[in-house]
């Protein structure tokens, strides 16, 4: 059976989640990739606000191809997670429950996932066309000037991802690799 | 002589990035098809059945296969009985990419500097390797690489004492060191000899060559096809998440090189192997 789930995503739920369970994602995300992460990360450095609610959110490692006229947006697949993870132990402190990319994450990053309950999800590399399938609205909301790397807010129904490392740190790519 | 304007050389170029970007060779379409077929992993078949989905959606809707449509790498080969007219040629295939990736919507992942790193917004310049040759040829390669695989790929200065066994270390070494951020399955380019830059271009050009074709030299044809099996036996699988379908193809071009030495470079491509190449 196919599991749905929404956002926001709350602790109760993030945690029964658990590695290599098939989820279809449904409701709000937030894209960001290297730039936007550096920003923000100083951003909250800085002690201002991020550009999205960090809480209970989940977060794309995403820049998109552009949008013809007629399309929500172009093809918008996962990028390698790894490279965010300097970044991520502050924003999951922070209440982030969920992120979606490609490959593994360092061990900082998953002792703060069990820390604060997220969740890792991988979505399939290298099929933007058929993600950008589950896009239905986006929109940029910061740092437009930084192009497919600006944060887009998106609204996604059924977006198909793997439960790569779940809550307790168990890690689908670490039994395999 | 043999004359070429730079007009004709933009309007190749700039359909040949979207041509690239759009579509697979069918090597590579008939290649991930029938990976599904040989995958046993359910996690694995379900990731081939999805990328093989988004192949067909990216063709009938126009939307790019991966967003990722790369860093545009060329190679050109030319006659050296082709006189180039109406202006530089290099300055052409850049016009021809700067078009292409406006007009083809696609995604513009360029730097001008790689530490100030200001995006040029028109994906040029690309990276242009030009091979000359007796005659009045004139061919084109447009070979746009994403950089998640890109990233996961590797040199090694081996000594010739290494041997065969060297190289094959070296290159599942690679294999699993990108595992997932690679996306395989991945199509495995490789380069034997030459020198410290000569194996890394032979890695890069492997990459061009059809997946079901094997090298003419029979010790490395065996060596490819040993290769191939080691890497599926890893059991990374595609999209990392498991399985037996890790790599397409090992293609291994090689050269001959100094009797100090035995360099080998490993290009990972993803499953997004692209590639297009027109005679003009
Ligand atoms: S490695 Fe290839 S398939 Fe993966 S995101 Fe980059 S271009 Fe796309």
């Amino acid at each position: 059976m196919d599991k749905v789930i929404t956002t926001p995503l709350v602790k109760e739920i993030a945690e029964k989640l658990t590695a290599g369970e098939q989820v279809y994602i449904t409701g709000t995300i937030y894209s960001a990739r290297d730039a936007a992460h550096k920003r923000m990360y100083e951003a909250i450095a800085r002690g201002e606000d991020p550009p999205f609610p960090i809480k209970n959110s989940i977060i794309y490692y995403m820049g998109p191809s552009p949008a013809r006229p007629e399309q929500v947006i172009g093809s918008a697949g996962p990028t390698t997670a790894g490279r965010m993870d300097k970044y991520t132990p502050v924003l999951l402190d922070m209440g982030l429950m969920g992120m979606i990319g490609k490959g593994t994450r360092s061990i900082e990053v998953i002792e703060a996932m069990k820390r604060n309950g997220a969740v890792y999800f991988a979505a399939p590399p290298g099929a933007g066309a058929l993600l950008s399938k589950c896009i239905k609205k986006a929109r940029v909301i910061a740092y437009d000037d930084l192009g497919t790397e600006a944060v887009h807010e998106l609204y996604v129904e059924g977006f198909p991802a793997v439960v790569a490392i779940d809550a307790k740190g168990n890690n689908l790519y670490a039994q395999i690799g | 002589m043999r004359s070429i304007t730079v007009d004709t050389i933009i309007e190749n170029v700039k359909e040949m990035c979207i041509e690239a970007n759009y579509r697979l060779s069918s090597d590579m379409e008939t290649g991930i098809r029938s990976a599904c077929d040989r995958e046993n992993s359910t996690v694995g078949r379900h990731v081939l059945e999805q990328l093989v989905e988004n192949l067909d959606i990216a063709e009938k809707e126009m939307i790019p296969i991966c967003q990722d449509t790369g860093m545009t790498v060329v190679f050109v080969t030319i006659g050296q009985e082709v006189h180039i007219e109406g202006g530089s040629l290099e300055e052409a295939i850049n016009e021809g990419i700067r078009r292409g990736y406006r007009e083809g919507y696609l995604r513009k992942s360029v730097v001008s500097d790689p530490l100030i790193r200001e995006n040029t917004r028109d994906n040029t310049p690309g990276i242009i390797h030009y091979n000359i040759v007796p005659g009045d040829r004139f061919e084109i390669t447009i070979a746009p690489k994403g950089f998640g695989s890109e990233n996961m790929s590797r040199i090694y200065m081996l000594k010739p004492a290494d041997d065969e066994e060297g190289v094959k270390q070296a290159v599942l070494e690679t294999v699993k060191s990108a595992g997932p951020n690679a996306c395989p399955p991945m199509v495995v380019g490789v380069g034997i000899g030459g020198s410290f830059e000569k194996c890394a271009l032979l890695a890069k050009y492997a990459l061009t060559r059809d997946i079901n074709i094997r090298s003419d030299k029979p010790h490395i044809r065996r060596l490819e096809e040993e290769l191939l099996a080691a890497i599926n036996s890893l059991g990374i699988g595609p999209a990392g998440l498991g399985g037996v379908i890790t790599a397409l193809a090992v293609n291994i071009e090689t050269y001959p090189t100094h009797i100090a030495g035995l360099p080998v470079a490993v290009n990972i491509g993803c499953h997004v192997n692209r590639h297009v190449t027109r005679s003009i």
